[in-house]
């Protein structure tokens, strides 16, 4: 069905005076992929930075001034989006102070000794209390739903929070393989299970986009 | 090159500081840092290892490493048997081999062994498919506790690399001053052992240390003082290294005024039990420079990382 449309795609693009593709990034809810090509740009620094500024409203409507409720960084690559989220509050809301931790799923995963590769554990830091408060919790790509599924159970080791929702700048449809759904979402994108959604950030010494590899 | 974070520790047992490499000391010890903080945590437990099934085989009397190691294996989740050699039958006869073999019959995946027999822990690995930590055999090694005491020194002075520590006491019936000297060698420490010529190995130089017999001259020199047990159950063989224990005190005990006389402030550990009034004093041992409580705190963080990286090589069985 994926592949028909492609051809279709491929086919129609190549009818269009002067062979210009049409960027497929202005739907936000779909993107299709060829197969054949190496990767694809989902996001761009321009869209990024509209996708931040979006989701950071998004919180503000529901939170206020966060005087309720904390935001959770899910270790290693959610803390990235979640300083970079904390830093457009702020800038957005100079008067509310926000809290702000870290959690780290390792010890709570369900693949331990399943891997050849190590589970390495990463800090975890929440200075505060999650008793009654809403979380929210932050991650850079939603798959499976497992690592939030890690990451959940660690946060509950810091009290009984009154609600837990969950941020994501991409969500991968399709995929999961828990009952897992985020409330915020940067992009929704299709994609096989040999494909890789990954995003970088201009800290890490690049710049920022979230690209789509093919295997 | 892969860092040791990308594949994990070097070895499948851990059998003594000697067969570590400095990146498996280093990823222990930041695994540490993250166990340390889940004890500080109001619910103090992750569920990592709990398909994991642990043996604890103590055929000598330990209370600290023995407890230590039960509260790193039980805050990770891990099903925890134990064994005393006093009410077993290795008082019928029975070997270690088949005493262990027995023990992995009911589907242990982990060995944690104190013994008398130096070597014992290595002869163990050759026979059994678990994985194995050594808890102390004889006068051979005890590495959780190097690992500790480096992993206190850190904290404590925020790196090992360049430090100069002494080890005093007992050196010859030491296991903890043997993995300490490798520990610390390998982190990048200066090391000095200081005690009667009689309590010092011969060619112990040939391990890179220095050797001192005046208590005074070796604190002057170092930052951190690890001052040892005298192990009067190590020197029951008739033969006496030292006149009594009132004068190895005076020669090598650290009391209050001698730590105050020093022109720095040095750190002072000890590995326990401690002989008050033998090597240290009770005001040294309470005083702030001593990270003897620190040390038996992190003793748990350590052990947990330990078991933590080792587990991670056991393959889940299928069922």
């Amino acid at each position: 069905m994926k592949v028909s449309i492609i051809l279709v795609w491929d086919s129609f693009c190549a009818s269009l005076p002067g062979g210009d593709k049409p960027d497929l990034r202005t739907d936000a809810k779909l993107t299709i992929f060829a197969r054949d090509m190496r990767q694809l740009t989902l996001i761009d620094s321009k869209l990024l930075h509209l996708i931040i500024t979006r989701l950071s409203c998004q919180l503000i409507e529901n939170h206020n001034d966060f005087s309720e409720a904390v935001i959770i960084g899910m270790q290693p690559r959610g803390v990235l989006l979640a300083e970079r989220i904390l830093e457009q509050l702020r800038s957005m809301q100079p008067k509310s102070t926000i809290q702000y931790g870290v959690v780290d799923p390792t010890f709570y995963r369900d693949d331990f000794r399943m891997h050849d590769k190590p589970l390495i554990a990463r800090k975890t830091e929440i200075p505060f209390s999650l008793e009654g408060k809403h979380v929210i919790f932050i991650d850079d790509v939603l798959y499976t739903g497992r690592t939030i599924r890690a990451g959940l159970e660690g946060v509950m080791e810091y009290g009984r929070p009154a609600s837990v929702e969950l941020l994501v700048l991409v969500e991968r449809r399709f995929t999961r393989e828990l009952p897992i759904e985020p409330k915020y979402v940067g992009k929704s994108v299709d994609s096989y299970d040999n494909q890789q959604v990954k995003v970088m950030w201009k800290k890490d010494g690049g710049e920022d986009k979230v690209m789509l590899l093919n295997e | 090159m892969k860092t040791a974070e990308q594949k994990g520790l070097s070895v499948k047992h851990l059998l003594g500081i000697k067969d570590l490499t400095r990146s498996d000391i280093e990823l222990i010890f930041s695994q540490a840092d993250e166990f340390k903080e889940v004890l500080n945590r109001p619910i103090k437990k992750v569920p990592s290892l709990r398909d994991v099934t642990v043996a604890n085989l103590f055929f000598e009397n330990s209370t600290r490493t023995r407890l230590s190691f039960e509260l790193a294996e039980k805050r990770l989740s891990a099903d925890v048997v134990n064994f005393a050699a006093s009410s077993s039958s290795v008082k019928k006869g029975e070997t270690l081999v088949d005493t262990v073999n027995n023990i992995l019959a009911m589907k242990v995946d982990m060995v944690v062994m104190r013994h008398a027999s130096p070597g014992a822990a290595v002869f163990l690995s050759r026979h059994i498919d678990a994985s194995i930590v050594n808890a102390g055999d004889g006068t051979h090694e005890h590495p959780t506790q190097a690992l500790l005491d480096a992993y206190s020194i850190r904290e404590k002075l925020g790196s090992v690399e360049g430090k100069k520590v002494v080890i005093v006491g007992d050196i010859t019936h030491s296991r903890v001053a043997i993995s300490n000297i490798y520990c610390l060698q390998k982190l990048g420490a200066e090391v000095m052992v200081c005690g009667p010529t009689t309590l010092i190995p011969k060619h112990i130089e040939s391990m890179g240390v220095r050797v001192e017999h005046n208590l005074r001259k070796a604190l002057e020199w170092c930052d951190v003082a690890n001052m040892l047990r005298i192990q009067l159950e190590r020197q029951d063989t008739g033969v006496r290294y030292f006149p009594s224990l009132r004068e190895y005190s005076m020669q090598y005990g650290l009391d209050k005024a001698m730590l105050d006389s020093l022109s720095k402030k040095i750190v002072v550990m000890h590995p326990g039990p401690i002989n008050r009034g033998v090597e240290i004093t009770s005001d040294v041992a309470d005083s702030s420079q001593s990270i003897i409580l620190n040390q038996v705190e992190n003793g748990v963080a350590i052990r947990m990382a330990v078991i933590y990286l080792l587990a991670q090589r056991i393959a889940r069985r299928a069922v």
